[in-house]
C-alpha cells in the first residue's frame, strides 16, 4: 500500500489546520441552531483562500485538478471538525453528478461556479438509501416538466441551483431547475443531526432545463464517488472521537485513578482503534481504487460500510465513557453522535452496502484471498 | 544493486553451482560458502547485507530455477534474528551456520506454567556453576519442541531485583539427559506443543545472548519478531515441479518433518479462502443473513490486510514503532478467525455437527471450528494485545501494579 505523497501530507495539514481555525466545536454550535446553518464568511474564505470547493473539479473547468484521494483528504478533515456549510452537498454531491452524468456544455457552465462557490448547488436524490433504486419518485418529461418529490435534500435550502436526478422517457436523467421557480418547493425537514441540513423538496409541473443523464454505470461510479467522500468524512469524525475520549479518561478521576486505568475502558478503546485502524485502510484504499480505476468494484462499498460502523462504535464508546456528562447538551459528544447516526444511513446503511458488494461477488467473484494462518507459528 | 543485477548475479552463479544430484547438506554448505544463503544477513556473517525486498528477488531466482533454499522458516527464525539482533560474534558464528544448512531445528521455552501473558515472572532458575549455567524448573505449550535440537529460553538468575532485571536468556541444547519432552494433546486431537522439564540441564556460559540480567530486552526482541508475522511456515512448494534430482526428497522430506506440527495453522486463522467457494457450493449465498456476515468478514480481512501493508510501509520509513502495528494486526486476526468461524458454522448448519472425513472439505471445516480457539491465545492473548494497544498506542494510564520490588516477594503461582 502506497502512503500519501509529501504533497498530499502538506495538502492534508493546510486544510486540517484551516478547518481547526475557522470550524471549533463553538462555531458548530452556533451555526447548528440556525436556519442557514453555515457562515458565508468562513464558506468565501474556504473557496477563495483554500479553494477547496474545486478540489475534484478539473482544471479546464476551474477547480485544482486533484482527484478521489485529496476530496477525502478535505473530507476527513472536515468529518474531524464537523464543518457545517455547503461543501458536501455542492461540491461533492452536485459536482460529481455534473463530472459524471452532465453534457460539456453544462460542465462548463456551471463547474466553474461550484468550484469557486459562487454557486451552491444541491443535489436532489429520491433515494438516498439505495442509490440503485434512484428514480421512482420524481420523473420529468419529454417537454421538460418535473414532478414527483424527494424526502431528503442535503442543503437544498440554501442552493442557488438544484442538480435533479430524474426518471425520464430513456432512463435518468440530470436536470436543472431553480428552488424559488414556479411548481417548486423547498420545505425544511426536522433533523436529528443539525450540523448537516435537509430538506423535503416536491415538484409540481415545475419546467426545468435537461443537462444530461445518468446510465447504470454512471450511477454506480456516482454512487462509489459519493460513498468514499462520505467514509473519509466518518473515519475523520470517529478519530476525533477516540482521540478525545481517550484525553478525558486520562484526566476524569474515579476511586483514586484516572478511569483510564479500568481495563474495561482500556479495551474498549483499543477495540475502537482496531476497528478504526481497518476501516481507514479500507478507506484511503477505496479512493485509490477510484483515483486508478483498479482494484475491487466493491471498495467502496466495504469502506461506506465499514466506516460507518467504526464512527457508531466510537461515538456510542464517546457517550459511554464520559458518563452522565456525555449525555448533556452542554458536552460536545452529542454533536458527533448525530453526525455518525446521520451519516451511518445516509447514502446507504452499512447492511445496504454489504449487500451491493455481495451482488458484485456474486456476478464478478472476489479478489483473491491468501489463505492466512495468523502470522505465527509459535 | 538493481534487481536486474542481482537477477543476473544470482542466476549466474546458479549456472556454475546449483545441482539437483547433490544430498541436501551438500548443496546447503555451497550455498553459505557462496553467500547466498541468506543474502540480508550482514557480510561477516554470510550474508550480503541485502535489504528484504532484495533477499525476496533472491529468494524467487531460486524458485525459479528449482534451486532448494537455506533452511530459515519456523520458530528457528526466531532463535536466527534474535541472536543476529542480540548474541555476540561467537554466537553467531557458532549457531547461525546449522540454522541455515538445516541440521539444527529449534523451539521457543519462554511460557511456563505458572507464568504465560505474564512472561516476566518465568520462575526457572539457572544458576551458575563451575562455568556452567545449571536449569531447573518446567517449560509449557512449546511448540515443536518434540522435534528441536536447541530452545531459546527465558530463566530467572537473579531472585532478589525487580522480576525484568533478574531474567537471563539462554541458547539450550534439548538433546541432554537434563530436557525431557513430553507431547501435550490439544482441543483439536493434534499433539503440536509440549510441556519441557530441565532437570539440573546445562547450558555452556557462552551460550547466555546479552549478558546476564538482560534476558527481558532480548526476549521481547524475540516477541516483536513474532509479532511481525517473521515465523512464516516452511513453504517447500513450487521448487521441484516435474524436475528429477535426489535433492529433492531429502528437501521435502525437511519441509514435512518441520510443518509437522503446523498442518491445522490456516484453520486456527479461519480459511477465510473458503468462505465464498463453500457459500456458492451449498448454495449459502442465497441467504440475505449470511450474505451480511460474509460481507463483513471479507471487509474485516481487506481492511486488515491494507492496514498491516501500511504499517509496514511506515515502519520502513521509520514513521512507527514495530509492537503497537504488530499488535493491532494481531488483534484482527482473532477477530477476523472468529468472524470466519461463525461464518463457516452458518454455511455448513446442522452438518457442521460432522467431523473427520465426515465433515465438509475433508474434515478442514470440523478442524476450524475447534481450532480458532488457539489464535486468540498464542503468541500474546487477545487480552494482552489490547493492554498493549491502549497503554503503548493510545497512552492509556497503565493499572496497579502488584509486581513491584523483589520478585521474591510477589505472589505467584506455587
Ligand atoms: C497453540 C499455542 C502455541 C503456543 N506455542 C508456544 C511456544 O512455542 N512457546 C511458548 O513459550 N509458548 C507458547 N504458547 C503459550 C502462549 O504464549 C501462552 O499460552 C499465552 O501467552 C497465555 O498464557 P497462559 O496460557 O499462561 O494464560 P494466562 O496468562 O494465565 O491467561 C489466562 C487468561 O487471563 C487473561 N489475562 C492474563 N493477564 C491479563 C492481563 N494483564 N490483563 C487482562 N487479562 C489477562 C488472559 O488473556 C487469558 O484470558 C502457545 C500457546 C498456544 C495456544
Amino acid at each position: 500500500m502506497s502512503d500519501f505523497s509529501k504533497e498530499q501530507q502538506l495538502f492534508r495539514d493546510i486544510v486540517s489546520r484551516f478547518l481547526k481555525e475557522v470550524s471549533p466545536p463553538e462555531a458548530v454550535r452556533e451555526l447548528m441552531v440556525t436556519e442557514d446553518g453555515y457562515d458565508v464568511s468562513v464558506w468565501k474564505r474556504l473557496c477563495d483562500e483554500a479553494g477547496l470547493a474545486g478540489t475534484h473539479i478539473p482544471e479546464e473547468f476551474g477547480g485544482a485538478g486533484f482527484g478521489p484521494i485529496e476530496l477525502g483528504i478535505v473530507t476527513e478533515e472536515m468529518g474531524r471538525t464537523l464543518y457545517c456549510g455547503p461543501f458536501f452537498a455542492s461540491a461533492v454531491m452536485a459536482g460529481s453528478a455534473l463530472l459524471l452524468g452532465g453534457s460539456d456544455a453544462t460542465k462548463a457552465s456551471l463547474l466553474p461556479q461550484i468550484a469557486a462557490g459562487s454557486l451552491i448547488a444541491a443535489l436532489v436524490l429520491d433515494d438516498v438509501d439505495d442509490l440503485g433504486r434512484l428514480g421512482h419518485s420524481v420523473s420529468v418529461d419529454a417537454g421538460g416538466t418535473l414532478s414527483g418529490g424527494a424526502g431528503l435534500v442535503v442543503d437544498a435550502h440554501i442552493a442557488d441551483v438544484l442538480i435533479v436526478v430524474a426518471r425520464g422517457e430513456n432512463g435518468l436523467e440530470l436536470v436543472s431547475v431553480a428552488p424559488d421557480a414556479d411548481g417548486v418547493g423547498v420545505t425544511p425537514v426536522e433533523v436529528v443531526d443539525p450540523t448537516r441540513k435537509l430538506s423535503r423538496v416536491d415538484f409540481d409541473g415545475a419546467s426545468c432545463e435537461k443537462i444530461g443523464s445518468l446510465d447504470d454505470a454512471a450511477v454506480e461510479a456516482l454512487w462509489n464517488h459519493l460513498s468514499v467522500a462520505l467514509a473519509h468524512e466518518m473515519i475523520g469524525g470517529a478519530q476525533h472521537m477516540l482521540d478525545s475520549t481517550v484525553e478525558y479518561t486520562k484526566v476524569r478521576f474515579q476511586f483514586g485513578r484516572p478511569i483510564g486505568s479500568f481495563q474495561a475502558l482500556k479495551h474498549r478503546c483499543a477495540d475502537l482503534l482496531m476497528d478504526l485502524e481497518l476501516a481507514r485502510a479500507l478507506t484511503h484504499h477505496a479512493a485509490r481504487c477510484l483515483d486508478s480505476g483498479e482494484g475491487e468494484p466493491y471498495a467502496a462499498s466495504m469502506a461506506k460500510a465499514a466506516a460507518a460502523d467504526a464512527y457508531v462504535e466510537a461515538v456510542k464508546a464517546g457517550v459511554q465513557l464520559r458518563g452522565g456528562i456525555g449525555f448533556t447538551w452542554e458536552d460536545d459528544t452529542h454533536l458527533w453522535f448525530k453526525r455518525a447516526k446521520g451519516s451511518e444511513v445516509f447514502l446507504g446503511p452499512p447492511h445496504v452496502h454489504r449487500e451491493r458488494m455481495m451482488t458484485m461477488i456474486d456476478k464478478e467473484g472476489v479478489d483473491d484471498i491468501q489463505r492466512g494462518e495468523g502470522g505465527l507459528v509459535a | 544493486m538493481n534487481d536486474e543485477t542481482i537477477r543476473e548475479t544470482v542466476g549466474r552463479w546458479l549456472d556454475e553451482n546449483w545441482s539437483p544430484d547433490r544430498s541436501l547438506r551438500e548443496w546447503r554448505e555451497i550455498l553459505l560458502e557462496g553467500g547466498w544463503a541468506a543474502p540480508h544477513y550482514p557480510e561477516e556473517y554470510f550474508g550480503r547485507g541485502f535489504t528484504n525486498e532484495q533477499a525476496k528477488v533472491v529468494a524467487e531466482v531460486f524458485k525459479e530455477r528449482g534451486a532448494v533454499p537455506a533452511a530459515q522458516a519456523g520458530p528457528r527464525r526466531l532463535a536466527s534474528e534474535t541472536i543476529l539482533a542480540c548474541g555476540n560474534d561467537d554466537q553467531k558464528q557458532r549457531f547461525l551456520r546449522p540454522i541455515l544448512t538445516g541440521e539444527h531445528s529449534w523451539c521457543q521455552l519462554f511460557s511456563e506454567p505458572g507464568s504465560g501473558s505474564d512472561l516476566a515472572g518465568v520462575s526457572t532458575r539457572a544458576e551458575l556453576e563451575n562455568g556452567q549455567w545449571i536449569l531447573n524448573g518446567q517449560k509449557v505449550w512449546n511448540t515443536s519442541a518434540h522435534h528441536a535440537d536447541f530452545g531459546i529460553l527465558l530463566a530467572r538468575t537473579d531472585w532478589d531485583v525487580p522480576k525484568h532485571q533478574g531474567m537471563s536468556y539462554f541458547l539450550i541444547d534439548m538433546r541432554q539427559e537434563g530436557v525431557e519432552v513430553r507431547p501435550l494433546r490439544q482441543m483439536n486431537g493434534h499433539q503440536s506443543f509440549n510441556e519441557v522439564f530441565m532437570t539440573n540441564a546445562v547450558v555452556p556460559a557462552e551460550d547466555l545472548v546479552g549478558g546476564e540480567g538482560n534476558g527481558w530486552h532480548v526476549a521481547t526482541t524475540t516477541l516483536s519478531f513474532e509479532r511481525r508475522g517473521f515465523v512464516d511456515r516452511f513453504s517447500g512448494e513450487g521448487y521441484r515441479g516435474d524436475r528429477p534430482g535426489r535433492i529433492y526428497d531429502e528437501y521435502e522430506a525437511e519441509v514435512e518433518e518441520a510443518n509437522e506440527p503446523y498442518t491445522w495453522y490456516p484453520q486456527r486463522a479461519g480459511r477465510v479462502d473458503l468462505v465464498v467457494p463453500r457459500a456458492r457450493e451449498t448454495g449459502a449465498i442465497k441467504d440475505p443473513v449470511i450474505r451480511q456476515e460474509i460481507a463483513r468478514l471479507l471487509c474485516m480481512h481487506r481492511g486488515s490486510t491494507l492496514a498491516l501493508a501500511g504499517a509496514e510501509a511506515k515502519r520502513k520509513a521509520g514513521t512507527t514503532q514495530i509492537i503497537p502495528a504488530g499488535s493491532i494486526g494481531k488483534l484482527a486476526a482473532s477477530v477476523i478467525a472468529r468472524q470466519a468461524s461463525k461464518v463457516h458454522t452458518m454455511i455448513g448448519g446442522a452438518d457442521t455437527m460432522r467431523s473427520g472425513s465426515q465433515s465438509a472439505e475433508d474434515g478442514v471445516i470440523a478442524e476450524i471450528l475447534i481450532s480458532v480457539p488457539a489464535i486468540s491465545i498464542a503468541g500474546g492473548t487477545d487480552e494482552i494485545q489490547r493492554n498493549i494497544i491502549s497503554e503503548r498506542v493510545l497512552g492509556m494510564p497503565k493499572g496497579h501494579r502488584a509486581d513491584k520490588g523483589p520478585f521474591r516477594e510477589i505472589k505467584r503461582n506455587s
